[in-house]
């Protein structure tokens, strides 16, 4: 078989796995793009693997490790989305823009936020409106 | 201790005490008047010690290096002659009066601590350029005194007379200073050294390549410093300093440096014929100058200013002609007759409360008011109008004769015409000095008018030093036999033609000024005039400030008073317009030099603000709109960054292959 | 433009393998799978549904699981279907509802940032499938002969010669274990936002 097919094929995955990663707005999409991205790596070592006939078969055992790690990365990058979830009321990352550089340089990071972005979850809080509802305030709220 | 530690110590002493008084000045003011007084009084005992101990004979040289300075060495010199002793010992005596007269003068000034070390400074500067063997020292001290003459003469500094009146005293003589750096440097380069021992045995084998620049150079610095035409226009101007500063300046320090370090290197001059005409030429406008100057002027200080630069002119003509025994004589014996003259003019303008003279001649009573002043000044002036037997006759009469020897022939050290200018203008400046000296005597204490207010007796500080210096102006001509003894060697006495001829035309020039005042002082009353400032208890030296300032605004120039009844403007006729501006030469200075300079000021401002500084605020605009646009990218989207990242990174990675490929394909 | 990779023991052999007009039956299946799976991945990163990418990505890694089993990598393969398409994909999808997100189509689901994520990731492509390309397109894999990723090779090579970097992996899924629990732990004083009113309205929209 022509290595060129599965070369291609990741190198192919790769860059569909780059534009989900800059694209989406999800970010847990983000993670099945990064996932993508991962495989094509994989793709890569097996076939060079089995081409090249490693008696270490260094590729395959990266492979796996790969895996392992991807597997890990899933969780970690998982339960941050949740706690980020939990802490703003959304898991979309271009709106996470808390060090966006702003006219106002002396007005604190949330109220510059609150600002900029309209926030996700508008219509359900009745307080919404003023500029008050930034993560700390709301937090506030939810314990009354 | 020898005569050379002592020596040491003469300028130390005062250097330490203004160290000391402006250390403790502020915080123990009990100490300031002790520190002042005392450690200048001593220098005067050690200077006298030391002038004993020299006593005329050979020099005393003592010099040690302190640490190789390249080619030319520098030395810390001592040079004892007669000269130096005895220029010390009035140096010294003249100060410690002057000290003595301002704790009364200046009891109440905020200012006094630091005006007391500056003095001390001031002395301490001077003994050092009299005592020091070492042309570089001596810069030293002459330039601390520049910088000296420049904060006392503006101790007055709320008033806008006195702020000019010391930048011009330093500008003007820093104008003479520059060329006078550049002649030592020359002095130096010629010689192979800055010590005046050896200069003068390079000069006097004839080892001075350039005799003339040189001297000329150094004329220039002298010109600044003692007053002389063209650069004397400072002077009249720093009287808007203090009385006893202004007797400081004008009797012992400042203006002496000039014609002491001529005498010092009259050789090196006198190797040039055509710097000692120059010289001489410039001490015979001075002169002449200076006395029609000080006809006109109204103010008391003014008048003995210009008669300061008139008698330096005397000087500068005995170096003309190559006597300094005789200028250094005149300059011992006008120290002492115009300390006089000037701590007696600061008790007149405290008795009277103002410094005009037109203002004087309308009160009477004056003389009895203040018969210290009134006794002292009168033989002050007797002896600056040269009348005998005072101080300033012999002396002066030592500049005619060194004069007319060498007119006839007699002295080859000059050329004859630079003896027969002197000659001649000296006798012409001999009228005018009796002539303003006698205005000056009649209008101060002749007046005629309300009686002046009663302001209690003056100070004992300040009428006691009076005295003190009035012995030396009534005794020292009779020394004149044996003074010839510590310079040069040949006698100073007068000879009889000379003496009968300057004392002639002094008793002429005099007896017309007279003659002009009886005719013109009944004017006097016909036209009130003058203002006067009271403060009876207050210090001498707040009124003399006050008194300075309403003479501008009575009678519109620090300089004149539209005055019929002055003699001075009777006998100068058509003449007076211009002698009381000084002959304009302050207007042709200003045309000349300050608008020039000010107009290049104008220009670097014009330059450094619209073009230097578009440049700067450019800059600073492009920097902000850089900053501005690339604010723009931080807009805190992870994937923007990423994406750019990425894109960058694949740049660079298309790049390396491209030219790996490149490289390998070549 | 050449890169000199190739190992010199296969240019050799080079010479005698068939060219791209006349493939083998395992060539054009794994081109046809390829395929698949390239198009499952494509969706999976621009469809508008959420849960419709994560189940797209289930093709796409099975797909790529196809692949291994056709070069011959078996273990692998059914690794990758047992982790990924067995758990990866299934913590994703909780990951998609414990984070509320919309069922049906979401008209936000990309960016603002596409286009440039478009351009950047299609001169990825280019970039590197031309040197891929460039690079390997004699080369031949000989997949004749014993399978060389059987549990069997994959057990010996593993336990003989990887086992130190695999213990030292078993920590590190030891230690995202705990990390991940104690991200995601709801603290007693940490009381958050009810993200519920994000959720219902992204629902009520669609």
């Amino acid at each position: 078989m022509h290595l060129a097919y599965p070369a291609v094929l990741a190198a192919l995955l790769f860059s569909v796995g780059l534009y989900g990663v800059l694209a989406r707005r999800n970010a847990i999409l983000v993670l099945m793009s990064v996932e993508l991205m991962l495989n094509a790596v994989n793709l890569n070592l097996v076939a060079f693997d089995v081409w090249l006939r490693d008696t270490l078969h260094s590729g395959q055992a990266l492979t796996l490790f790969t895996i392992a790690i991807a597997a890990a990365e899933i969780g970690i990058g998982l339960a941050i989305v949740l706690a980020v979830y939990r802490n703003r009321g959304s898991s979309d990352i271009d709106r996470l823009r808390d060090t966006a550089e702003t006219d106002e340089a002396e007005t604190l990071p949330d109220d510059a936020e609150a600002d900029n972005a309209e926030l996700p979850h508008g219509g359900g809080n009745k307080d919404d409106g003023n500029d008050e509802n930034s993560g700390k305030t709301k937090k506030a709220e939810a314990t009354t | 201790m020898t005569t050379t530690t002592l020596a040491a110590l003469v300028p130390l002493l005062p250097f330490l005490g203004a160290l000391a008084g402006l250390a403790v000045g502020r915080t123990a003011p009990g100490f300031v008047r002790p520190l002042a007084i005392i450690p200048t009084l001593t220098a005067a005992v050690l200077a006298v010690i030391v002038a004993v101990r020299q006593g005329g004979g050979r020099a005393i040289d003592a010099a040690t290096q302190l640490t190789p300075t390249g080619s030319v060495p520098i030395d810390l010199a001592l040079h004892l002659d007669g000269f130096a002793v005895l220029v010390a010992v009035l140096v010294a005596v003249v100060a410690t009066c002057v000290q003595l007269y301002s704790t009364a003068y200046l009891r109440d000034d905020a200012r006094y601590p630091s005006y007391a070390a500056l003095v001390s400074l001031f002395t301490s500067a001077m003994l050092l350029v009299v005592y020091s063997g070492d042309l570089m020292v001596l810069l030293v001290g002459w330039e601390v005194m520049g910088i000296c003459s420049y904060f006392l003469v503006g101790h007055y500094w709320e008033t806008p007379e006195a702020r000019a009146a010391s930048l011009k005293a330093f500008l003007v003589t820093k104008l003479g200073d520059v060329p006078f750096l550049v002649g030592l440097f020359a002095l130096a380069a010629d010689t192979g050294s800055f010590r005046i021992t050896k200069i003068l045995a390079a000069v006097g084998t004839g080892g001075l390549d350039h005799p003339t620049l040189i001297a000329l150079l150094l004329l220039a610095g002298v010109a600044g410093k003692s007053a002389q035409f063209p650069l004397h226009t400072w002077l009249p101007d720093a009287m808007a300093g203090p009385t006893p500063v202004s007797a400081l300046i004008h009797a012992a320090t400042m203006v002496a440096a000039g014609i002491y370090f001529v005498a010092r290197l009259l050789p090196v001059f006198a190797a040039s014929g055509a710097a000692l005409v120059v010289l001489a030429v410039m001490a015979a406008v001075t002169m002449i100058g200076s006395g029609l100057a000080a006809l006109a002027q109204d103010d008391i200080k003014r008048v003995l200013a210009y008669s300061t630069i008139g008698q330096l002119g005397y000087m500068s003509g005995a170096l003309a002609v190559g006597d300094r025994g005789a200028a250094v004589f005149h300059l011992i014996s006008h120290g002492a007759f115009k300390a006089v003259l000037f701590l007696a003019a600061g008790v007149v303008i405290h008795a009277a409360g103002t410094n005009s003279l037109a203002a004087m001649s309308r009160m009477g009573g004056l003389a009895r008011r203040i018969p210290d002043a009134y006794w002292t000044m009168t033989v002050a002036l007797l002896a600056l109008a040269a009348i005998p037997p005072f101080a300033g006759f012999f002396s002066k009469e030592a500049v005619l004769v060194a004069a007319e020897h060498t007119a006839l022939g007699d002295r080859t050290v000059a050329p004859a015409a630079a003896g027969w200018t002197i000659l001649i203008a000296g006798l012409l400046a001999a009228v005018l000095t009796a002539a303003y000296a006698v205005r000056l005597w009649l209008l101060a204490f002749r007046g005629r008018g309300a009686e002046v207010p009663d302001h209690g007796r003056q100070p004992v500080a300040m009428t006691s030093v009076l005295w003190i210096l009035a012995v030396p102006t009534i005794g020292l001509g009779l020394t004149a036999g044996a003074i010839g003894d510590w310079f040069d060697g040949h006698a100073l006495t007068p000879s009889l033609t000379t003496a009968v001829l300057s004392t002639g035309v002094g008793l002429v020039g005099g007896l017309v000024t007279y003659g002009a005042w009886r005719h013109t002082t009944a004017l006097a009353a016909r036209n009130p005039i003058g203002a006067v400032v009271a403060h009876p208890g207050a210090e001498p030296a707040l009124v003399e400030a006050e008194a300075m300032t309403s003479h501008t605004a009575v009678y519109g120039t620090i300089a004149d008073a539209s005055d019929p009844a002055d003699p001075g403007r009777l006998l100068l006729g058509p003449l007076h317009r211009h002698a009381v501006t000084g002959f304009h030469l302050d207007v042709l200075y200003t045309a000349l030099f300050v608008r020039p300079v000010q107009g290049a000021a104008r220009l670097v401002r014009f330059l450094d603000r619209e073009v230097v500084d578009t440049y700067v605020n450019g800059s600073g605009a492009v920097t902000r709109l850089l900053g501005t646009a690339v604010r723009r990218a931080q807009t805190g989207n992870v994937q923007t960054y990423a994406g750019a990242l990425l894109a960058g990174s694949l740049v660079l990675a298309i790049a390396a292959v491209v030219f790996a490929n490149v490289n390998a394909g070549s | 433009m050449t890169l000199h990779t190739a190992p010199p023991v296969f240019i050799a052999a080079a010479g005698d393998h068939p060219g791209f007009l006349s493939p083998s039956g395992v060539e054009i299946a794994f081109l046809l799978v390829g395929l698949a799976t390239l198009g499952a991945a494509v969706i999976t990163v621009t469809t508008k549904q959420l849960v419709h990418a994560a189940l797209w990505l289930v093709v796409a890694l099975g797909g790529l699981a196809v692949e291994y089993l056709l070069l011959t990598a078996e273990f692998i393969a059914w690794v990758q279907v047992l982790i990924y398409v067995g758990s990866i994909v299934v913590l994703l999808l909780f990951g998609l509802m414990l984070t509320r997100a919309p069922i049906g189509r979401s008209p936000d689901a990309d960016s603002g940032n596409r286009w440039v994520a478009l351009g950047v990731a299609a001169a990825t492509a280019a970039a590197l499938v031309w040197v891929v390309a460039d690079a390997f397109r004699t080369t031949w894999i000989e997949l004749d002969g014993p399978a060389q990723g059987s549990t069997e090779v994959t057990g010996a090579f593993l336990f003989r010669n990887w086992v130190l970097p695999f213990e030292a992996l078993s920590v590190l899924l030891l230690a995202a274990l705990v990390g991940a629990i104690v991200l995601s732990r709801r603290r007693d004083t940490d009381t958050t936002v009810r993200p519920g009113t994000n959720g219902t309205a992204k629902e009520e929209q669609s």
